[in-house]
């Protein structure tokens, strides 16, 4: 894992945009990247990890507070 | 060593494309998946926010399938090239306003642009012969390969014995006799190549989450269209044809109501656009106003109908905010519409 971490902001988007703004910004980063994508759209936590295995991505963590969906994800094979 | 053959399939989280994909893979050949987002697939954007949807599994099909099949997914944002399908269709409308054939054409262009940039050999798609009016039709399925530029590189497995033979057969990458010669709008073929794959959780109907195939939709898109200046959409147009209930009081005014709380959630966040009506005496949908009021009898209609849907509807008087885009706000209270003083010709 590296230091980048960076911010994907898919509050107020519904399915699927939420996985196509963090499918965006991971094509722009590397192996070991950080991602933390917050959504306010509930399908996000079945949508953004299903992604992520299937594109060989790591979620480290996911957080609920405040009606909001945290998704911490690791590029590649961290 | 023989070279590995990538094909891309187009995948909409139904059944079809499904089983399209597992027959290619079946035959050797390395597959991923590429879906486009045109934002009228919303049934999941409802699913997500409407609580009488809270038993359906909030998950998109597409990614779900993607999964299934053991395949990447790339999900394509085509929202603005898609404006242009949607109105001007070369050839016209189904039932709705779903420009079905149009529809395809963009996709499986699509398509051909993505295999070029990504060194792919051909393109799939789940479509049967005579499985829908419009798209897949006998006749109009060679015009989706041919004005698409697909041509003999647009495979159909379920049904390419009924179809001229595609490339990759010529070359041996694919042998047509472990294709399918499926047609009609039976699904029964469908089942039955599901059950031998073990495919038992799959949506319903393939492709049926356009919502442009939808009646009520295509009225409310209709009306928007009708009382506008100009066809053109964003997205949160689209999307807000989705929500709430909606009432036309004036070619210039509609206003859009809440259904639920799950809406009225959603709603808020549009409150920095539109101008909103809320009811602060009792608990009740919040009301986004999509247009302006002209005259002070509108504005009253629209009170009285938001006090109407909330908690104080059969009380003699509910007390309302109307607050504007730009958060100034004035309060007023007002008696709930009669049930029947709601014109039935401002229900879009």
């Amino acid at each position: 894992m590296s230091d980048e971490v960076h911010y994907v902001d898919a509050r107020r988007l519904l399915c699927p945009l939420p996985v196509i703004r963090a499918q965006d910004a991971v094509a722009q980063l590397k192996t070991g990247d950080m991602v933390i994508v917050s959504s306010t759209d509930p399908g996000a936590k079945a949508d953004i990890p299903a992604w992520c295995r299937i594109n060989g991505h790591q979620v480290i963590d996911i957080k609920e507070q405040d009606h909001e969906i945290i998704i911490t994800l690791c590029v590649g094979d961290c | 060593m023989k070279q590995k053959r990538k094909a891309v399939a187009l995948i909409s989280g139904g059944l079809d494309s499904m089983l399209a994909v597992k027959v290619i893979q079946e035959q050797g050949i390395h597959v991923e998946g590429i879906n486009f987002f045109t934002g009228f697939c919303v049934e999941g954007h409802t699913h997500a926010v409407r609580k009488k949807h809270k038993d359906k599994q909030k998950r998109n099909n597409a990614l779900w399938v993607a999964e299934q099949l053991g395949i990447k997914l790339h999900i394509v944002d085509v929202v603005d090239e898609y404006k242009d399908v949607l109105l001007n269709p070369v050839h016209g409308y189904g039932k709705n306003v779903n420009p079905c054939l149009d529809c395809k054409t963009f996709m499986v262009k699509k398509a051909v642009q993505w295999i070029k940039e990504h060194d792919f050999d051909f393109i799939i798609t789940g479509e049967v012969v005579g499985q829908r009016p419009m798209s897949q039709r006998r006749e109009t399925m060679p015009v989706v390969a041919k004005e698409s530029g697909g041509d003999d590189l647009l495979v159909r497995p379920l049904s390419a014995r009924q179809l001229p033979e595609t490339l990759p057969e010529r070359e041996g990458w694919l042998d047509r006799d472990k294709l399918y010669d499926f047609s009609g709008r039976t699904r029964k073929p469908q089942m039955a190549l599901a059950q031998q794959y073990g495919f038992t959780d799959y949506a319903q109907p393939a492709g049926g989450c356009c919502m442009l195939t939808d009646e009520n939709y295509a009225i409310k898109l209709q009306d928007m269209w009708h009382n506008r200046p100009s066809r053109n959409y964003e997205l949160d147009d689209i999307i807000m044809l989705k929500m709430g209930r909606h009432f036309r009081l004036a070619p210039y005014l509609k206003l859009i109501i809440g259904r639920e709380e799950g809406e009225n959630n959603f709603m808020q966040g549009y409150k920095n656009q539109f101008m909103s009506i809320f009811p602060t005496s009792h608990p009740g949908a919040l009301c986004l106003v999509d247009g302006e009021f002209k005259t002070e009898q509108e504005k009253q209609q629209a009170l009285a109908l938001v006090a109407r849907y909330s908690q104080g509807k059969n009380d003699a008087q509910v007390s309302l905010t109307i607050r504007q885009s730009d958060g100034t706000e004035q309060d007023f209270t007002i008696a709930p519409m009669a049930p029947e003083n709601i014109n039935k010709e401002w229900l879009i």
